[in-house]
């Protein structure tokens, strides 16, 4: 275990209920992570990917294992600590953006900062900044409702990112955009999200993103069977289209 | 945060406008409902606080509140006066008759025999006429609202035709006894809204059918430094008779309207009814908005909201949604009030009522939030998550 580690676990288990109405959702989960690099969690629906970025995200604690998150274990805190821990060392991308639609794009990027208590206008500029790097400065002051799914997603990032965290955690982020809005959006996680004190954990069904990972760690029934480079995965994606191609 | 709290809730029109009505109409009709009900209660007993100048009033026992009339035998006003610690002891006269009016119309009146002697217990404003007009021969005094309404003389033989209110000098007849209108008086609505009729007391008991008991009341003025509540015991075991202090006589009265009648009952339920208004639309919308922008919250509490900072938002939500409602609701009622002519509605905006209608929202919003908080505070951020 090293503390330039971004995540480290072994052995992580998740049941959910107890007795015989007990639900194993994680079932020994190994798994290491550097800072600077992009790693995505993929496999099934139901196969734990959810509750593994929970953990990760120091949402959820685990039943057993050892993990750290930046080099502190998330589950010897207090339920305000990790709160304290969320707020200033993880940012969220969600699948459906979560942008509060009565208030301006702006104030949705400085919630983080505003969170933490800190100046509202130091924290509304610090977000104009960061809305001009994805783009969008002219689309400060509209409505999340205004603008495209793809734009909505950008302000998400921004959103993600404005009190720099340790730990960039993505749900799904191009599941409900299109296929090159996608792509879009992935580049400029990678643009904006990679740091090399930074850890992206992606969780996505989209094969057309896996690219964008530096490893690729498949999650089948609370396991993580395989973890590979996205080089890798994509030969071997690409063996599997070729096959199906064949074949018809 | 709290400022994107507000945000949120003014943001979101169509509940905020929901929450707002919904408050604004049970604050309106709590407060607006109560103060009727003060007003018609206060109505009860008029004739008390139209009089002030006595310190304690006598009655029959049996007495039930101003109106009850148990007439006393005239020589109980002497057994009063025989007391010790009385400056003065003054009769009054209060009946119900029927006046025949100069176009041969008839209205029951409320007729008022004050002291002959001193004249206590006569109106305090006169519009027109002097109090001493009172001793003028056959002279009565109606009051205002009475000679313009429910006393109205026509102008023409006609008796649809235009009319005009009853002046000085005009005449009616009570009792088959001609009585003369000397003055006309100012004073407060009374609960049976029939117009009052002021003369002397021996006059009032000649116009009213012969009866053995003809003294309805015995107004009492202490001696000065004398304790009232002495006198009062003194008065009771002396002569038999009930004494109290104005504010006895007048809680004495409200308690009978409060406890004998279904008056109390029937506002009460208007006033329930503008509490459930305000629980069910407000409440309930409150409720709802807060369920619509539960995944924001859970978003928040996943980035690092504290659940004080959550509970500070709803709260300040409430808050404002409250003292918004709440101000509207008064400021409506008050409108009504100004609206509305004394006369004709009984309407008492007093200071106790908005203090009700406030603890009245705050019970909603209240209500409203601590769900709406309970939900939050409970809520799993890793719901945000898709899986």
């Amino acid at each position: 275990m090293s503390v330039e580690q971004a995540i480290f676990c072994e052995g992580i288990t998740k049941t959910y209920g107890e007795g015989e109405a007990a639900v194993k959702a994680l079932r020994g989960i190994d798994l290491t992570a550097d800072f600077g690099e992009i790693i995505a969690l993929v496999g099934p629906s139901g196969c734990g990917k959810t509750t593994l970025i929970s953990i990760f995200a120091a949402i959820l604690s685990r039943s057993s294992g050892t993990l750290r998150l930046a080099g502190v274990d998330p589950d010897a805190m207090t339920n305000q600590e990790r709160t304290l821990f969320r707020r200033e060392k993880v940012g969220f991308i969600f699948q459906q953006f979560n942008l509060v639609p009565q208030i301006s794009v702006v104030e949705n990027v400085a919630i983080p900062l505003l969170l933490r208590g800190e100046n509202r206008s130091e924290s509304l500029d610090r977000a104009e900044k960061l809305l001009t790097e994805v783009g969008l400065h002219n689309r400060a002051q509209s409505r999340p409702s205004k603008l495209s799914g793809g734009q909505q997603q950008r302000v998400a990032i921004a959103r993600s990112l404005i009190h720099e965290p340790s730990i960039l955690v993505c749900d799904e982020p191009t599941s409900a955009l299109d296929g090159a809005t996608g792509q879009r959006v992935m580049e400029l996680i990678r643009e904006q999200g990679r740091r090399p004190d930074r850890l992206v954990v992606l969780v996505t069904h989209d094969e057309r993103i896996y690219h964008f990972a530096d490893r690729i760690a498949h999650v089948d029934d609370g396991l993580i069977t395989r973890i590979v480079t996205s080089d890798v995965e994509l030969a071997a994606l690409q063996a599997v289209a070729f096959e199906k191609g064949k074949a018809q | 945060m709290l400022r994107i709290a507000l945000k949120m809730l003014f943001g979101d029109s169509a509940k905020f406008y929901g929450i707002l009505l919904g408050l604004t109409f049970a604050t309106l009709l709590i407060t607006q409902q109560a103060a009727i009900f003060v007003g018609l209660m206060s109505r009860t007993y008029a004739l008390i606080e139209e009089t002030p100048q006595a310190d304690l009033w006598v009655t029959d026992p049996t007495m039930q509140f101003v109106d009850d009339t148990k007439p006393m035998q005239v020589t109980a006003l002497d057994r009063v006066r025989s007391v010790s610690g009385i400056e003065w002891a003054s009769p009054l006269f209060k009946g119900l008759l029927v006046a025949k009016l100069p176009n041969g119309g008839r209205q029951i009146c409320d007729v008022i025999g004050v002291d002959d002697a001193t004249l206590i217990g006569a109106p305090a404003i006169l519009l027109q006429g002097k109090v001493e007009d009172l001793r003028k021969t056959d002279a009565i005094f109606i009051e205002s609202r009475g000679a313009g309404k429910q006393l109205l003389q026509p102008l023409t033989a006609d008796k649809n035709g235009p009319k005009r209110p009853m002046q000085v000098g005009d005449e009616l007849e009570l009792n088959e006894r001609r009585a003369i209108i000397a003055g006309i008086a100012e004073t407060r609505p009374s609960f049976q809204n029939v117009p009052t009729i002021y003369t002397t007391y021996l006059r009032a008991v000649g116009f009213a059918p012969a009866n053995r008991r003809t003294l309805s009341l015995i107004l009492v003025k202490a001696l000065p430094g004398q304790d009232l509540l002495e006198l009062q015991q003194r008065i009771q075991a002396q002569t038999g008779l009930s004494a109290y202090t104005p504010a006895e006589f007048s809680w004495k009265t409200l308690d009978y309207w409060m406890t004998q009648t279904g008056i109390p009952i029937n506002f009460g339920m208007a006033i329930a009814l503008g509490f459930l208004v305000g629980v069910a639309i407000a409440g309930q919308m409150f409720y709802n908005f807060t369920l619509d922008n539960l995944r924001y919250f859970g978003a928040m509490k996943a980035m690092g909201a504290t659940s004080r900072q959550l509970l500070q938002m709803v709260a300040v939500q409430g808050l404002a949604a409250g003292v918004l409602g709440l101000g509207l609701g008064l400021g409506a009622t008050a409108l009504f009030g100004l609206m509305i002519p004394g006369d004709r509605l009984a309407f008492k905006l007093t200071w106790h009522l908005p203090i009700i209608s406030t603890i009245a929202v705050v019970i909603i919003v209240l209500g409203a939030s601590s769900l709406s908080i309970w939900k939050v505070i409970r809520l799993d951020p890793k719901e945000v998550f898709s899986g």
